[in-house]
């Protein structure tokens, strides 16, 4: 996605004297006998935009609840550009949040919204006037300054909300959930404008959402979490394409996952039997530690499974099965392959030709077929 | 919904207001009587409501019954929301249940155990009897009232309009007065509206708790009545009818222009285009762009 470019140039977690903004440090939240948040350690770096992904009740919504102060953490520290913020409240942080109902004061108007947080501060008045403008400016509101927010659509509301939250100019926004109530469309509108807007302004973005795609296109890094536990924080691209468990692998994207037991078969190569009729799995493998016997997870993305009615394709892993369903997805379509053996597979195929040239069709028996270097093993 | 009423309907109708407005017709009917006699009709007249406007006794007593009123509602509107604030907002605190229902008791206590425990009360700690303590006791009841409609609407509203505003730097108080208030005044008039009303035609706990000099209105028309029915009520009640029927008019006209123009702005808000002209060509050039990659992308993969 057009993200590469600025993820390559911008790496502060790979820069090991880079200062981070938030640390959590052996972070626990329960309430009551329910942990929320379990011993979490994890940084983020200035200027990212950062998400937290999972599923709901994963605990995400808890840790930006303590970044903005409305909870406290049972254990653990947390330290915003150094400092301990555990035990101040959310009106003394330098930190603002834009809320999933987006919060906006009803009996308020768009410009009293946006100045509300300013009007706290030791402002002008002219100067406060100014920045609001600004914030209209940004956010492209300029004539809805009066209108009410019952007077707004929802995108708009939406923009009234991200203004407020950063008319203080925070050294951290926090997103929960922030596109969640808008219709499909007009959130992947609204993800270009946040990226925009997080960089014209240089502020730090975290952002929650449930939403794996919206994670991905917004968020220089994306930390995928469950049950409380940070399970993988990388960048989109290395958690598409090395998630490091069947969970992670799971929850971002489709895949297929195959359990079998491993064998070693080379230096840097295991081959992997799924079922006693069919022939093994070799898979390429980067990390050592796996040994013979091993009962392992093996994942691969349907996009990386080519389809053919002949076996001509030179790729080493190959299968035979029988196509149980298609999904016609326009661009691409999806087939659903059982093997002989029972195995179902999904492979993902783009749609070259027109549907009605379209060679494959329901129960015809084909050939699956990917490289040893397309799918990734998972230890158990 | 539109069907033409059925004898039935218009049956039930006509006997369900007779009931309910009946009584108070024929009293206004009564109240323009010429005669003294309260039963016999002599022709029209408005000299009863000139004699009232005279009679020093009952615009004392009606002077006397506004004060308490006002205090009393004001009063138990500032208590009775603090009350609800606590109640709905303290999620968990240990005998939280048993606080809700003490404080909605007096509802369906009897007036008269309420006059009464008053009464014991301010004569243990010897408290002189007169407005002061009708305003206590009116509070007190009163107070109930305005913390079941605040509480009910509190329970619908929005929290996170509350940390909103803490993470905007308002103090627990600023936001409170600056976001909560505004909201929930609606709410909060009303509980006043309706303990004002509560505390105008309060009779019983009143007459427990009045002193000598201290007599409301409905005290004075119930001690006048055992006199006899006196012509000057009937005007003095007609007058009352007159003043709640155009507040309640008032107040439902205000409401409901106040409903439909809320509704019209919104349909209009949904109905405006999303994003303005400027906005929408810069997104789309940035989704162009992700399409062809994408599309270069897909490409790739077969």
């Amino acid at each position: 996605m057009g993200q590469n470019a600025a993820t390559t140039a911008f790496a502060p977690w790979n820069d090991p004297d880079a200062n981070p903004l938030i640390r959590f440090e052996n972070v626990t939240k329960r309430f009551g006998d329910f942990t929320a948040v379990n011993n979490l350690n994890l940084t983020v770096y200035e200027r990212e935009f950062f998400a937290l992904l999972g599923a709901s009740g994963c605990g995400k919504t808890t840790l930006l609840r303590m970044l903005a102060g409305f909870e406290t953490p049972t254990s653990g520290h947390i330290l915003l550009d150094g400092q301990h913020i555990n035990g101040v409240p959310p009106n003394k942080r330098a930190v603002n949040m834009m809320f999933q109902s987006y919060a906006l004061f009803p009996h308020l108007s768009v410009w009293d919204n946006i100045a509300f947080g300013l009007r706290r501060t030791k402002m002008e008045k002219d100067e406060i006037g100014d920045r609001v403008q600004e914030m209209l400016r940004l956010t492209q509101l300029e004539p809805f300054g009066r209108r009410k927010p019952h007077q707004l659509s929802g995108g708009q509301r939406q923009r009234v909300a991200l203004a407020r939250s950063l008319a203080k100019a925070p050294k951290l926004l926090l997103l929960d959930e922030p596109l969640a109530a808008l219709d499909k469309k007009l959130r992947q509108e609204t993800q270009f404008e946040l990226m925009d807007i997080q960089e014209k302004t240089g502020t730090t973005f975290v952002i929650v959402t449930h939403d794996q795609e919206e994670a991905m296109t917004v968020a220089s890094r994306v930390a995928v979490m469950n049950k409380g536990n940070l399970l993988q924080v990388a960048t989109p691209g290395e958690i598409y394409e090395g998630p490091n468990s069947v969970y992670v692998a799971d929850f971002i994207g489709e895949v297929n996952i195959i359990e079998g037991t491993a064998k070693i078969v080379g230096p840097d190569e295991l081959a992997i039997q799924y079922s006693e009729n069919a022939p093994p799995i070799h898979a390429k493998i980067e990390t050592e530690g796996f040994s013979d016997g091993q009962s392992v997870s093996y994942a691969i993305r349907p996009e990386k499974i080519g389809v053919s009615l002949t076996q001509d394709d030179p790729r080493p892993n190959k299968v035979k099965g029988t196509v149980i369903d298609i999904a016609y997805l326009g661009s691409t379509s999806t087939y659903h392959v059982r093997l002989d053996c029972g195995q179902m597979f999904s492979a993902q195929m783009t749609n070259v030709r027109r549907i009605e040239h379209r060679e494959i069709t329901w129960e015809d028996t084909v050939w699956l077929s990917w490289s040893n270097s397309a799918g990734l093993v998972l230890v158990k | 919904m539109n069907r033409p009423l059925s004898w039935f309907n218009i049956t039930s109708l006509t006997l369900g207001f007779t009931f309910l407005y009946l009584p108070m017709v024929i009293l206004i009917i009564y109240s323009f009587n010429a005669s003294k006699l309260v039963t016999v009709w002599a022709g029209f007249s408005t000299k009863w409501y000139v004699r009232l406007l005279h009679d020093e006794q009952f615009l004392d007593a009606a002077w006397v019954t506004l004060k308490v009123a006002v205090c009393s509602s004001t009063l138990a509107t500032i208590l009775g929301t603090m009350a609800a604030y606590a109640l709905v907002r303290m999620r968990r605190f240990p005998g939280r249940t048993l606080f809700s229902g003490m404080v909605y008791a007096p509802l369906v206590m009897p007036d008269v155990i309420i006059g009464l425990s008053l009464l014991l009360l301010f004569i243990a700690i010897g408290l002189d009897r007169g407005v002061f303590t009708i305003v206590l006791a009116h509070t007190t009841f009163a107070m109930c009232y305005v913390a079941i409609v605040v509480s009910s609407r509190l329970t619908s509203f929005d929290e996170s309009l509350e940390e909103a505003a803490l993470d905007l730097g308002c103090t627990p108080f600023d936001a409170f007065k600056s976001v909560t208030l505004p909201i929930i005044a609606p709410a909060v008039i009303s509980g006043w509206l309706l303990s004002f009303t509560l505390s105008l035609d309060d009779l019983v706990i009143a007459s427990f708790v009045t002193g000598p000099s201290s007599t409301t209105l409905p005290i004075k028309i119930f001690s006048s009545i055992r006199l006899g029915v006196n012509p000057e009520i009937n005007a003095l009640s007609t007058i009352m009818i007159g003043l709640v029927t155009v507040g309640v008019l008032v107040a439902s006209l205000v409401s409901r222009n106040t409903i439909a123009k809320r509704e019209r702005e919104e349909l209009e808000a949904n109905l405006a285009p999303v994003t303005e002209p400027a906005m929408a060509s810069v997104t789309e050039g940035v989704v162009r762009d992700e399409e062809i990659e994408d599309a270069r992308a897909s490409g790739a993969r077969g």
